[in-house]
């Protein structure tokens, strides 16, 4: 057989296209879940917990009940005790005997429109015994500290969770390789310190919302804003116990996610009230309900020490992190494992050894949000790097140049550096942004400002978890595309479409993308860990082999010649090489469905997990997850060019410059737009983001306290710069991009405030306030 | 809760209309709740993101913030207005050319008030769109391509290149 390499296919892959739904979102007409209405459909409300931890002793719904248009009121009472969640099955639909954080559902109601069900929440009393709380990590670990979940050993969890020694600690987790002692003993420049980072908001533009519906057999769909279908589907199932062939979980148009819409929350809670009712039911968090009720970033401490000899060569690297986790687990363990997995960063040390603490806290839960603990660990590592730098007086760039991991070097888990584009990466960044020139002879900043240029390099992965397609051939030569996979924004279906279409010769026109629906998608774990382009490009690259494969058998038939004189052809054809004889896909698919020597349908399916062990002879793990699909390492450069006003503390990003290996870039304009997206939402992070407790209570939860970075807040330009070091494993060689983008930002505008300032920020966000201290004192954070 | 009713008559994209509604609605509650047009996003209802942005007598306002009672009889132009026989605006065709829709929740306010800068000056610096366009929240593009669409749009239609002029001409 003579299969075309699609690579040189003038094909789909590697076109910037606008997405195949932007159209419908600039007029008006795409469907998001608040704008969905069912025939008799009510609204839903909820009510929130208003202390931060208590015994629910008892509830009074009868003045919400009495309210005219109330159909329906639950409490944790209605519940069984059932528990939900991705490493830790620990929360249940709603507060159920006890509440753990300010903002915990308790109860919920649904009414005939929105404004009866609010008010009715309104009336709903919770009767508690309060509870001491803790709200640092310093008190949840405390001796004698009160206990949030007393039942935590009896909770179902994916990982090994009895190497923790208090009971609000959820893990600990240690990855250890070589010598620490050995090592700091080796070095001669040793650097310790304490980087802090913020609770960070995901801020979606659409807030959390579902409507769910339950038909005559008893069989519920659930249309939500998610990132995953799948995990809505078992997420309804495992809270309320009904069985997964009876929920149907679909996704209209999500209006982001950035990880706060992995796991369930409204969903389970709309399936109730709908279940209870008979009725629809549709909830629509309002933007302070959301930031109160939904997920964070994990606030992190972090003690890090790196080790290097005299002439910049790197050694020990040593982090002990701390990841408050809020009221209940959610992805927590996972994070935390996943920044002691890029603890070391791009950068060669024999001698490392990482440790990494998770507790519960009676706040917001934290859970994933692009970078998945990695930017905490990344604005650590790379400042102190930067920090290290000027010590040895070494450039920074040439410091981290000096100790890069290159492809073929093992990771720190003992996998495999397959591809890296890193070196290219810091190259277009330093040559942009004419770092050496800069470095010789600094741009003069005006009276009362400050200028200073600032690098950081990022690792991440694209990979994690289980996916599938499936490709089938229409009557028309066209193809059907089933993944699963919720495009959240981003551009995956458009992505997902060029890749099907390019493995077939086709026009993306020719691919009809199915929206991810349970009841007829293959699995797909997620819109996660910048897995799409990567782990579902692999599912859709099997696929599409099945269905060439096929269609070629066919074709040898129809044009009575051998397989290995086919050829296929742009368009739609399968042709005889050296001929003008061919069949198009419309025939093959004519003679499939119709011929009884046709073989059926052809269809092609492709089923995907990324299996690559970690080595426990090449790294110690202890308490640690299985990392064993983490997939494609994944590398980046970045320089900021900032601007610092003595007077306000005020930080301005000038200018960006950022470069990123994508492996291949399938859509270059939507890899753009990630690029400069992922920075903004990095800059926000660094700069201005910061979710602010009073004890329990949430201050700040609405866009007018809580600052997301607005037009005038951005650099004029972001210089989204493609490098490509094609993936072996991806049909395509392309990785993702959705999360390294932020990770750069939140390290590269800290250093580049400190080049500018002579003074280090060791906590995000850099508040003005924070940058004035600095300023004064010359430093500001805490000490070891 | 006012129980007080009232019959709101108003023009919106072109149609005239009547709704009976509580007094305290606001004109984004009547647009999505009484006349299916969602378009404009509830994404604060604080008047904070932009994303309800609309027009009320080609001026940009809140409509979250806008109580309905206080349109009757102006001309109401939401974003599902702005296209003309399927055909997009000029501001529309800009975005999608640029590629400046992502996850688009923010983007029909974004779109809406990208329109109505250029109604008024269409020969904007890129300072003054980003002027314009800074009480509109977008989390997903960090703006770039953004004011790239914008300045775009405002390019075509100086441009006039004729056919293009009538195709994209700017419509509110």
């Amino acid at each position: 057989m003579n299969l075309v390499n699609v690579n040189k296919v003038d094909g789909a892959v590697g076109l910037t296209m606008s997405r195949l739904e932007a159209w419908e979102k600039a007029n008006g007409a795409a469907i998001f879940t608040e704008d969905m209405v069912l025939a008799g459909m009510l609204h839903g409300a909820l009510a929130l917990s208003k202390v931060a931890h208590a015994r629910i002793l008892g509830y009074e719904i009868s003045a919400a009940l009495a309210l005219p248009g109330v159909k329906a009121v639950l409490t944790g009472d209605d519940f069984e005790p059932r528990y939900m969640g991705l490493v830790v099955k620990d929360e249940t639909v709603l507060a159920k005997s006890k509440v753990r954080y300010i903002g915990e559902p308790v109860a919920a109601v649904a009414a005939v429109d929105a404004e009866t069900a609010r008010a009715a929440a309104r009336l709903i009393e919770v009767i508690y015994e309060e509870l001491p709380a803790v709200f640092t990590i310093e008190q949840a670990v405390a001796a004698h500290a009160p206990v949030l979940h007393e039942d935590f050993d009896s909770y179902f969890k994916i990982y090994d969770a009895s190497t923790r020694r208090t009971p609000n600690e959820l893990a600990l987790s240690t990855l250890r390789r070589g010598d620490i002692v050995q090592g700091f003993a080796e070095s001669d420049v040793i650097l310790d310190q304490v980087y802090e980072t913020s609770a960070q908001y995901h801020a979606y533009l659409e807030p959390a919302a579902a409507l769910a519906s339950v038909d005559g057999r008893g069989k519920v769909t659930v249309w939500s804003s998610t990132q995953s279908v799948f995990r809505t589907q078992a997420n309804v199932h495992e809270s309320l116990g009904i069985p997964m062939a009876k929920i149907r979980a679909v996704s209209p148009r999500v209006g982001g996610g950035f990880g706060g819409k992995s796991e369930a929350m409204v969903q389970p809670i709309a399936v109730a009230l709908a279940m209870k009712t008979g009725r629809p039911v549709r909830i629509a968090l309002s933007r302070e309900e959301d930031m109160t009720a939904m997920r964070s970033r994990h606030p992190v401490r972090t003690r890090i020490r790196t080790g290097a000899k005299r002439d910049g060569t790197f050694v020990a690297r040593a982090i002990e992190t701390w990841f408050d986790g809020g009221a209940y687990a959610d992805d927590t363990a996972a994070v935390m494992n996943f920044a002691l997995f890029f603890g070391t960063g791009p950068y060669r040390f024999d001698h490392v050894d990482l440790v990494g603490h998770a507790v519960y806290t009676n706040k917001l839960r934290a859970g994933a949000f692009r970078g998945f603990g990695n930017p905490q660990v990344t604005f650590a590592s790379e400042c102190q790097i930067d920090d290290l730098a000027a010590e040895l007086g070494i450039d920074p760039v040439d410091l981290r140049l000096k100790n890069l991991v290159h492809a073929g070097d093992r990771w720190i888990g003992g996998q495999v550096v397959a591809t890296s584009g890193l070196e290219e990466c810091i190259e277009k960044v330093a040559t942009a942004s004419r770092w050496r020139d800069r470095a010789a002879k600094p741009v003069e900043a005006p009276d009362g400002k400050r200028r200073g240029l600032g690098i950081a390099l990022t690792a991440h992965i694209s990979g994690f978890l289980s996916t599938s397609a499936i490709v089938r051939l229409a009557e028309d030569g066209s193809v059907s595309l089933n993944t699963g996979a919720v495009d959240l924004g981003q551009g995956s279906d458009t992505a997902l479409a060029q890749m099907c279409a390019a493995g077939l010769g086709l026009t993306v026109d020719a691919v009809n993308v199915v929206a991810a629906d349970t009841d007829a998608s293959p699995y797909n774990s997620g819109t996660n860990a910048s897995r799409v382009t990567y782990m579902v490009g692999r599912a859709i690259g099997q696929a599409t082999d099945v269905v060439r494969e096929k269609m070629f058998k066919l074709a040898a038939d129809m044009l009575e010649c051998n397989l290995a004189d086919l050829e296929l052809r742009p368009g739609g054809f399968i042709g005889v090489e050296g001929t003008d004889h061919s069949v198009s896909f419309a025939q093959i698919a004519a003679k499939s469905i119709w011929f009884a020597d046709g073989g059926g349908p052809v269809i092609g399916t492709g089923s995907v997990m990324h299996n690559e062990p970690l080595d426990p002879k090449h790294t110690l793990l202890a308490g640690f997850l299985s990392f064993d699909n983490v997939g494609a390492l994944t590398f980046g450069a970045q320089v900021v060019d900032v601007e610092i006003d003595e007077t306000t503390g005020k930080v301005d990003v000038v200018e960006a410059w950022c470069a990123h290996d994508v492996g291949r870039a399938i859509n270059p304009g939507a890899v753009e737009g990630q690029i400069q997206g992922g920075f903004v939402q990095g800059l926000g992070y660094a700069l201005t983001e910061e979710m602010v407790w009073d004890g329990g209570r949430l201050t700040n939860p609405s866009f007018k306290h809580y600052k997301i970075p607005s037009s005038l807040d951005v650099p004029y330009a972001i210089h989204a710069m493609i490098v490509e070091v094609a993936d072996p494993l991806h049909p395509f060689g392309a990785k993702g991009i959705g999360e390294p983008p932020l990770i750069g930002a939140a390290a590269a505008i800290p250093n580049a405030i400190a080049a500018a300032a002579g003074a280090r920020v060791r906590k995000l966000p850099v508040t003005p306030e924070r940058m004035l201290r600095a300023l004064r004192f010359g430093a500001d954070g805490v000490d070891v | 809760m006012s129980t007080d009713r009232t019959t709101l008559s108003f023009h919106v994209n072109g149609d005239p209309q009547a709704v009976a509604i509580p007094i305290h609605r606001t004109l984004l509650e009547v647009l999505r709740d009484e006349l299916a047009l969602t378009g404009a996003k509830k994404g604060c209802n604080t008047g904070t993101c932009g994303a309800c942005n609309v027009l009320v007598d080609d001026v940009m306002i809140r409509s979250c913030l806008r109580l309905a009672v206080s349109v009757a009889e102006c001309k109401v132009t939401t974003v599902e207005g702005l296209a003309r026989n399927g055909m997009a605006s000029a501001v529309q065709q800009a975005f999608l050319d640029a590629g400046a829709i992502q996850c688009g929740f923010c983007m029909t306010g974004m779109i809406v008030s990208a329109s109505a800068l250029l109604a008024q000056n269409p020969a904007p610096t890129r300072d003054e769109i980003r002027i314009a366009i800074s009480g509109n929240l977008c989390r997903c593009s960090g703006y770039v391509k953004v004011v790239d669409a914008i300045e775009l749009a405002a390019s075509r239609f100086r441009q006039g290149n004729a056919a293009e002029a009538a195709a994209m001409e700017i419509r509110i």
